[in-house]
């Protein structure tokens, strides 16, 4: 069951997509939102709808996976547009007890509604296509003119790929202890709030101290093999800008500066 | 001999409706008998760690029904947690999931959850710790301060506190010195015969199995592939290592001696029977 969390997975695959730097598509990304959020009209959504099909059907991530990173939003999604619904004053076209809906109501949560979800499985498709390392060594690689100001970028891209890393460990390790309690009989399911508080002391702490004993060993490995943080460290795959790169992002800039002008 | 648990025609399918799914299990049946210590052996991948979680109930037969004492334990699922009492289940690595501040509360857990105290878990403890080799001394220490054997005691420990009919053992040796090993096993063959419980022992080793197992059954691609004593498994030694598994070093020299040409019988399994069964032949003058 807790195998069941999709947290930003990665399909592998071998098209355009995942072929992109990943600088490229954060910074497509980037563009990508901005342009929803200066949306206003019918044909400024259109573009931006028509742009993510065009970007799916490229990666080759099926309707189904995309909309599957819905799931978890939902309730948010619901709960806007029921707002946006009934609380938009303009003209009435629709009323029942203390309720009623107007005219810009509808506009307004249609709107919302388009935004979010655009938002959302646009920045899906981004983690979709690119695995964790490479998102971590794009991100690492936009914001080094940070470490002019002494900002740990590499340190923190360094403790994002780490964390990334472990997520599924964890998850495995939580599952293992869990059956490993139930057999002596604990009880996860079935109390009040406190008692079920109380039923995790016997899942937490192994779960502890074993992420303490992992980060130690990895630590003493890394150390082993004389890592010293960023200075001087060189990469195995080395970012590089093509062709394909400049013009995807010039397809993004252009839909952003577009949307943002004539919409 | 009567039958303690039996699984009928199981089937468990991970991840079912998802592009990764796979059967660990594929309609397998094994019985187990009163009183007996079965040895269940198979590489890995072959379904025994997923066969173990479901003679507990820990896992749900996607199809096929467990049996404990005639009776299907998912027939009131409410009360799966009984199931689990009588049959004990000590995982792979049992060491990481002790979570108290003393051993003696650690052990303890098992038979609370059971809604035992006073003098009756006290005894229980105490009996426990015994049995897995535990000093008196240990129990008031931390487990965090042990050592890795020391802690794998206690974890044992644990689930025999609460005296279960069955006691299932998930690989207990991995990762021990030759001694420890040794050690901890000599300690569950004494409790199986003080006690005269089942017990499951579940390894890859086929010494280890040879060794301790009154009958042994023979897991392969999620499907029993044959069971019995270990003579009568250690004589099918060809369809064993047809099937990709070991046999027990002796096994595997009597049957090359037999291959070439001496008359020596192939099931033997230990050393000492290999020694003796080579004596009879020089004595027997045969070449």
């Amino acid at each position: 069951m807790l195998k069941d969390i999709t947290l930003g997975q990665y399909f592998p695959g071998n098209t355009l997509a995942h072929k992109l730097d990943p600088r490229t598509k954060l910074l497509a990304v980037v563009c990508y939102i901005v342009a929803i959020f200066s949306c206003h009209s019918v044909w400024g959504y259109g573009a931006a709808i028509v742009t993510l099909i065009v970007s799916a059907r490229v990666s080759k991530v099926g309707a189904k996976a995309l909309f599957r990173g819905l799931r978890p939003v939902l309730f948010i999604i619901v709960f806007t547009a029921v707002l946006n619904l009934f609380y938009t004053p303009g003209e009435v076209v629709w009323t029942w007890w203390v309720l009623k809906i107007t005219r810009e109501g509808v506009r307004m949560s249609v709107a919302m509604v388009a935004r979010i979800t655009l938002l959302i499985t646009g920045t899906f498709l981004l983690t979709y296509t690119t695995s964790p390392i490479r998102l971590t060594d794009g991100l690492e690689s936009l914001l080094s003119p940070l470490k002019k100001l002494h900002v740990p970028v590499h340190e923190l891209a360094m403790m994002m790929s780490i964390a990334l890393r472990f997520i599924p460990t964890l998850i495995e390790e939580t599952d293992k202890i869990m059956s490993a309690q139930k057999a002596r009989g604990a009880d996860f399911e079935s109390g009040g709030l406190v008692q079920r508080a109380k039923a995790l002391i016997p899942l937490l702490v192994p779960l502890f101290v074993s992420a303490f004993r992992r980060a130690d060993e990895l630590a003493t490995a890394m150390e082993c093999r004389c890592y010293h943080g960023g200075e001087g460290r060189t990469k195995l795959h080395v970012l590089r800008f093509a062709a394909r790169d400049y013009l995807v992002l010039a397809f993004y800039v252009a839909l952003a500066a577009g949307i943002i002008v004539f919409d | 001999m009567e039958e303690i648990i039996r699984v009928e025609n199981l089937t468990h399918t991970y991840g079912a409706g998802t592009p990764f799914c796979r059967s660990a299990v594929e309609h397998m049946d094994v019985s187990v008998y009163h009183g007996e210590l079965l040895g269940l052996i198979g590489h890995t991948g072959s379904g025994k760690s997923t066969l173990i979680q479901h003679l507990n109930g820990l896992l749900k037969p996607t199809e096929g029904r467990v049996l404990l004492d005639g009776k299907d334990i998912w027939e009131e699922p409410k009360k799966i947690r009984d199931v689990r009492f009588r049959v004990g289940l000590v995982f792979q690595y049992p060491e990481y999931q002790l979570f108290e501040d003393t051993v003696y509360k650690d052990i303890a857990f098992g038979p609370k959850n059971m809604g035992l105290s006073g003098d009756e878990l006290d005894r229980r403890i105490r009996d426990a710790a015994r049995f897995a080799g535990l000093d008196e001394g240990l129990l008031e220490k931390s487990p965090f301060a042990l050592s890795g054997g020391q802690k794998r005691r206690v974890a044992i420990a644990g689930v025999i506190a609460m005296e279960p009919e069955v006691l299932v053992l998930d690989e207990p040796s991995a990762g021990l010195d030759p001694r420890g090993r040794e050690e901890l096993l000599e300690h569950i063959r004494a409790y199986h015969e003080e006690r005269g419980n089942t017990v499951v022992l579940v390894s890859h080793s086929m010494e280890e199995i040879a060794r301790y197992a009154d009958r042994i059954v023979v897991l392969a691609h999620g499907k029993a592939l044959m069971s019995g004593t270990p003579r009568e498994v250690f004589a099918r030694g060809q369809e064993l290592v047809r099937a990709g598994l070991d046999v027990p070093q002796t096994t595997r020299i009597a049957m090359e001696l037999q291959k070439r040409g001496l008359p020596i019988d192939p099931a033997v399994y230990t050393v000492e029977e290999l020694a003796r069964s080579l004596l009879a032949l020089k004595k027997g003058g045969a070449r």
